[in-house]
């Protein structure tokens, strides 16, 4: 055998240089295009998801200019449909799931003392596929053609008798580069908390975080295939007149309900899950204890995201299923509130006296115990059968799950990005600032959304383009609309807080805030090789059980990009394993893809014909190119 | 922070083991993956024969097809066990033969797969039931051709100067164990669309 | 402040009553573990630093154990509130009502010596009677939904779905639309008018009767007849017999123009005549070119068909 440099007793500067000819992405744009550097990733996909946030936000504010007042004239009915669709669509699948997804695909990695991502081209892959996605059905509501039923699509509005042009299928066939790309995050996800932790992080010292993206990882796999099926159905339904969704031929009009919501129900315990991980750092941090309960935290998790797959049914309370099959669905619905309780209980356990400092972060925090729990109170109101049949499709559940969403994932995530924003950039966000937009946020937001339970009593239906003057819903609609301008600027000045402090922000040095987890360990940004010498953990707190000099091993080649693969339970080192090069096949495969998927809305053959360039570029990737990488 | 050396790896093997490292795992991910659309697939089948008031609403498919295709993929795993034997001994001419004989292999069962469109005397398009026998089979079929690609490629490379590599019998082992999957997945959709209408 | 004629809060029947009678409590108790929530929040933020607490674990188990028992018991309340809701009454009243894009076609079947008649746009019904509403759709899925009186239930094709409601107060409900049905979901109301017994038998008549005499004698209904009009309208006792839209035998006695769009008014039958496509944008009626002669014989005609 050749020799092989290795780290072992090298300088510190030499190191790192060889470590940089290796791991280092080309510059300039091809190197944009080729990297399958996590963080390079996970950065565009956050700032990709931002995005559209701020697009989803734009069309929440048309909404609520048309609803400010009865008979509104802002938006036509054709418009205003469209507009709520895309809305949800966009903040569901084009924001809400990708952006937990990259918070894990760039922090994951870090947090585990590894130095890529699993399948790092699948990653890139996975990023591409998503943009392509986005940027489909956004194209498509420029040019007036957008998907105009809803967020979930209902069958028949969404068939091919009454649901006529290309705006559904567009509808359908982003679903499936969305659920492609989440599932390739997935799979990488996984099999980097199994295979990639640092050495000694055993199952029982594993942060908070990534046990939730871990399970949030399973909740993938195990729903998207749903709607994968569903949506292509409703495809083959519109493209080839198969007849799934038609009573008249044996369909059935409630199997696509079914179908979404078997999906849907979990996907919003896959936005809900990594932000109460991102709830349990921020809490350990600031409280400088670890979160109480560590057990019966990872069990709330795991229980969470089991319960998620029995649930489903209360989306359809009033589709006249049989009366005893639904109360057993209220009942797995409620059960919910008792791993969410338990995980409220024990942050509030870690607060007891604690004096955390009040920094922007831990303000989201505060911010999301006062809105999730009111928005799980209304979530056990609507799992109540005969309450649902009156709060349904009404503005009271519109408000439940805006205080789930955004009370109960996009608050956690803002203070996340607060948080984790050093490790990000390098700098600091601004603090007076920062609170501020938090203030707008926290105020806007329970003043815009707190009404409409009022709203949905009053029996407002959701997704109304106006309403009559002589119903007195005009009041609080003015005040939502108001209040939620409020909101927007809080979103707005958090925007600008970002930006600025891209630039302008105080430096933030390694370890910003005296946290105990690895990301912590390595510089702000981190290098492209993440750690120079992998950390070996023999705590559940690595920075704070050895505070004066990181444990870490040493051993690793330096001519090919190499990391550690650790045994699954234990985390004992079982092997040095290479990590693929950067690569422009993921980006061409993605736009194969791209073009299949797109081409595939117009005739079935795009599948056939489509098929073959995919396969190409596929080969392209996987060919081994005789690197260090690929011998053994 | 300073850091302070306290294990060495470099004794360690320099590719995953087998069985448990990230190829595998991530194999077994996808294989979770779509054996969920597997059965959710069923599901919606037995879905639909609930709700229909009659099912099938043709006449039972004839078994020939369908049971020939299982018979075949049942057969097909002695070759199969004998490649994943000879990847583990790495025994590179071996393995080339096998591989061949699995690429000559996988193409019965796609042959039988025209007939058993047939078989079920049902278009897509005339009734659910029509849609989802095709879409099932349709399903396992896109499996079988994506299988017959990856076993061709692998073949290929199995003459390359890039061969005699564990990283290349790892991926055989792979493919081997996806081959394994294909032909599990096979017996229950088998058993629903051919053996559930005679119930 | 509760909203009035279309209202969860104000309810005029037995099953919205009984559903508020769950509601309140079950508000007052999530409200109340809500600000507990939060009160032991300030406190743990207020109180001196210090270690966490040693009995942390009692707390959190005996809080955990709390909301197992809430569960519990709001589950049994839902499913007991739930059955009478869907327990069948007694000789109830019949009605079928199916929804259309975007407006409702009512049918009364006979019952007893009353004949079966169909309308649209209204349902009526006697005070203090079970009514059992009979809901399918033609289309896409619609929900019938009147919060005054009951919760919703959803209308969907190739499936029969039934709804239980007892009237407890007379007055007139607002019915709407409660699942999106595409580009009118939004204008698909119908008012529920609450009658004595005896007048709902004589409303119920008059419905069942032809057109009135005076309106088939006026010129107007030439124009109907003749011009598209009668290919989707029926008029009984003329020769339109259409039925892809709404039912006119008895148009100026609703309460309503256009499932809720508009008041009935002589101004209002004018103006929907003339361009429904102006009112209700995308609505299935096509504007039918008329000069202003048909357009006010037609007006008057429809004007006289209570
Ligand atoms: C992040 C997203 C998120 C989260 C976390 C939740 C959480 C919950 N949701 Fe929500 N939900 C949505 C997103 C979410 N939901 C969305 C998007 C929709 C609408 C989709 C659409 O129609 O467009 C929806 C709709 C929806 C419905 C259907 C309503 C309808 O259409 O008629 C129901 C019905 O059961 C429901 C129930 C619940 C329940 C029981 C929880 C529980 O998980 C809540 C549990 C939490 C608590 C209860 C608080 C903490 C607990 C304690 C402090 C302990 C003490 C508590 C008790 C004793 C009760 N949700
Ligand atoms: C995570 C998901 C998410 C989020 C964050 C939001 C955020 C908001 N939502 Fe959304 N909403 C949904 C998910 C979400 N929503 C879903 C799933 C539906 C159902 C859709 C359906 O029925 O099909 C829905 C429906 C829905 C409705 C009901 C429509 C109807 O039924 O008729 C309303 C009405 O008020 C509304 C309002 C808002 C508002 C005011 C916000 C605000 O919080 C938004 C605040 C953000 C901003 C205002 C952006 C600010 C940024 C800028 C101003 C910067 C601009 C800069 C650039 C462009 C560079 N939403
Ligand atoms: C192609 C079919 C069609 C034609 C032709 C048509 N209508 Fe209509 N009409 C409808 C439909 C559908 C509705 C229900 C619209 C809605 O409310 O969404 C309707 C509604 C109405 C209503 C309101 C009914 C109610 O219950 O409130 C009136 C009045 C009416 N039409 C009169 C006319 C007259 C007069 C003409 C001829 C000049 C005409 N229609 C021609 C289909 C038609
Ligand atoms: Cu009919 Cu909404
Ligand atoms: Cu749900």
């Amino acid at each position: 055998m050749r020799a092989q440099p290795r780290d072992t007793g090298r300088e510190e500067a030499a190191l790192e240089a060889s470590l940089a000819a290796v791991w280092s992405s080309r510059p300039g744009l091809l190197g944009w295009l080729t990297t399958v550097d996590h963080k390079a990733i996970g950065r565009r996909y956050i700032v990709t998801a931002f995005l559209f946030l701020a697009l989803g936000g734009v069309l929440a504010l048309l909404m609520r200019w048309q609803l400010a007042q009865p008979e509104g004239r802002l938006l036509g009915p054709d418009r205003y449909n469209q507009v709520f669709t895309m809305h949800g669509t966009t903040m569901m699948f084009l924001f809400a799931v990708p952006v937990m997804e990259a918070m894990g695909v760039y922090l994951v990695p870090l947090m585990v003392g590894t130095r890529n991502i699993a399948f790092p081209r699948l990653n890139a892959f996975s990023y591409w596929v998503y943009l392509f996605g986005g940027a489909l059905l956004w194209i498509a509501f420029l040019l007036d053609m957008a998907p105009d039923v809803g967020w979930f699509a209902y069958v028949p509005l969404a068939g091919p008798q009454y649901g006529p042009g290309k705006r559904a299928d567009i509808w359908a066939q982003m679903i499936t580069f969305t659920e492609v790309s989440a599932l390739a995050v997935a799979v990488g996800l996984v099999v980097t908390v199994f295979k990639q932790r640092a050495p000694g992080m055993s199952l029982d010292r594993i942060p908070l975080f990534v046990w939730a993206m871990l399970v949030t990882s399973f909740v993938v796999i195990l729903a998207m295939p749903s709607i994968v099926l569903a949506s292509t159905a409703l495809i083959l339904d519109r493209l080839v007149g198969t007849q799934f969704f038609n009573p008249a031929a044996g369909g059935d009009v409630l199997l696509w309900q079914h179908l979404f919501w078997f999906f849907g129900h979990p996907e919003v315990y896959i936005i809900f899950i990594p932000a109460v991980g991102m709830v349990s750092t921020i809490l350990a941090t600031f409280c400088r204890r670890p979160v109480f309960g560590y057990l019966a935290m990872v069990l709330a998790l795991v229980g969470t995201g089991l319960l998620a797959f029995g649930l489903w049914v209360h989306h359809m309370f009033t589709t006249g299923l049989p009366r005893l099959g639904e109360s057993f669905f209220t009942a797995s619905s409620m059960a919910i509130a008792v791993p969410s309780g338990l995980q409220i209980f024990c942050w509030l356990a870690t607060l007891w006296g604690a004096r955390p400092r009040l920094t922007v972060p831990m303000l989201y925090v505060l911010a999301f115990l006062f809105t999730f729990v009111l928005g799980g109170m209304t979530g056990v109101m609507v799992a109540s059968v005969p309450l649902d049949t009156q709060l349904h499709d009404s503005f009271f559940v519109v408000a439940h799950f805006h205080y789930v969403l955004v009370g109960g994932a996009v608050f956690p995530l803002l203070g996340a990005i607060h948080y984790w924003y050093p490790k990000l950039t390098g700098r600091l966000m601004e603090e007076r600032l920062g609170r501020w937009a938090w203030g707008l946020v926290f105020g806007g937001f329970n003043l815009a959304f707190f009404p409409m339970h009022l709203l949905g009593l009053w029996g407002m239906p959701r997704r109304v383009y106006t309403y009559p003057p002589e119903l007195p819903w005009g009041g609080l609609n003015l005040f939502s609309s108001l209040s939620a301008a409020l909101l927007a600027a809080g979103f707005l000045l958090f925007f600008w807080n970002a930006w600025r402090s891209a630039r302008h922000g105080e430096a933030a040095g390694p370890d910003p805030w005296g946290a105990g987890t690895l990301e912590w360990a390595t510089s702000s940004p981190p290098p492209p090789w993440n750690f120079t010498r992998i950390p070996v953990v023999e705590g559940a707190d690595p920075l704070r059980d050895s505070p004066d000099a990181l444990k870490v091993a040493a051993g690793l080649r330096l001519d090919r990009r190499e990391l550690l693969l650790t045994s699954v339970m234990a985390a004992e080192p079982e092997a040095r394993e290479s990590s693929p090069r950067d690569s422009v096949w993921p980006l061409l495969a993605a736009i194969a893809t791209t073009a299949m998927l797109i081409w595939s809305i117009f005739t079935p053959w795009a599948v056939v014909w489509g098929a073959i360039p995919v396969a190409a570029t596929l080969i392209f990737w996987f060919w081994p190119r005789g690197t260090p990488e690929d011998e053994s | 922070m300073k850091a302070r050396i306290v294990a060495d790896l470099s004794e360690l093997p320099t590719s995953g083991p087998r069985g448990s490292g990230p190829t595998w795992w991530g194999n077994l991910a996808f294989m979770l993956i779509e054996g969920m659309g597997f059965a959710l697939g069923i599901g919606v089948y037995l879905y639909l024969a609930t709700v229909a008031p009659d099912w099938p609403p043709a006449p039972p498919p004839e078994l020939a097809a369908g049971t020939g295709v299982a018979l075949v993929l049942l057969l097909s795993l002695i070759p199969n066990a004998l490649l994943a034997r000879w990847a583990k001994a790495q025994d590179l001419r071996r393995i080339r033969l096998g591989l061949l004989v699995m690429l000559g292999i996988s193409v019965l069962p796609l042959a039988l797969r025209v007939l058993e469109f047939q078989a079920f005397h049902v278009r897509w398009d005339e009734s659910a039931y029509g849609s989802i026998v095709w879409v099932l089979l349709g399903l396992h079929t896109t499996h079988l051709l994506a299988d017959l690609v990856e076993t061709a490629v692998l073949a290929a490379l199995m003459f390359t100067r890039h061969a005699d590599n564990p990283r290349r019998y790892g991926d055989v082992e792979d493919e081997v164990a996806y081959w394994v999957f294909i032909v599990a997945t096979w017996l229950p959709v088998y058993a629903c669309l051919y053996w559930a209408p005679r119930l | 402040m509760n909203g009035a004629a279309q209202s969860a809060l104000a309810p005029g029947g037995a099953e919205a009553a009984a559903i508020l009678s769950l509601f309140w409590p079950v508000t007052a108790l999530l409200g109340a573990i809500w600000l507990a929530v939060l009160l032991v929040l300030a406190l743990g933020l207020w109180r001196r630093p210090g270690a966490a607490p040693r009995r942390a674990g009692l707390a959190v188990g005996a809080a955990t154990a709390g909301t197992v028992l809430v569960v519990i018991g709001l589950t049994l309340a839902s499913y007991l509130v739930t059955r009478p809701l869907s327990a069948a009454a007694e000789a109830p009243l019949v009605v079928q009502v199916q929804g259309r894009q975007w407006w409702w076609q009512v049918t009364y079947p006979a019952e007893g010596d009353a004949p079966g008649f169909t309308t649209a746009n209204e349902l009526r019904l006697p005070l203090g009677r079970p009514v059992r509403l009979e809901l399918a759709a033609a289309d896409v899925i619609h929900s019938f939904w009147v919060p005054n009186l009951a919760g919703k239930q959803d209308m969907i094709p190739g499936r029969d779905n039934a709804l239980l409601l007892t009237p407890r107060q007379a007055g007139i409900f607002r019915a709407q639309c409660a699942e999106f049905c595409g580009m009118q979901h939004a204008r698909m109301a119908l008012p529920v008018v609450v009658q004595p017994a005896a007048e709902f038998a004589r409303w119920r008549a008059g419905q069942a009767a032809p057109a009135a005499a005076e309106a088939l004698a006026v010129a107007g209904r030439q124009v109907f007849e003749s011009r598209q009009c009668s290919a989707c309208h029926t008029v009984r006792g003329s020769e339109a017999a259409g039925s892809t839209g709404p039912d006119l035998t008895h148009l100026a006695s609703r309460e309503t123009l256009g499932a809720g769009l508009l008041p009935m008014t002589r101004g209002a039958l004018a103006a929907w005549t003339a361009d429904p496509q102006t009112l209700k944008p995308g609505n299935n009626m096509p504007l039918v070119p008329l000069t202003a002669d048909e357009l006010q014989a037609l007006t008057e005609f429809l004007a006289l068909l209570r």
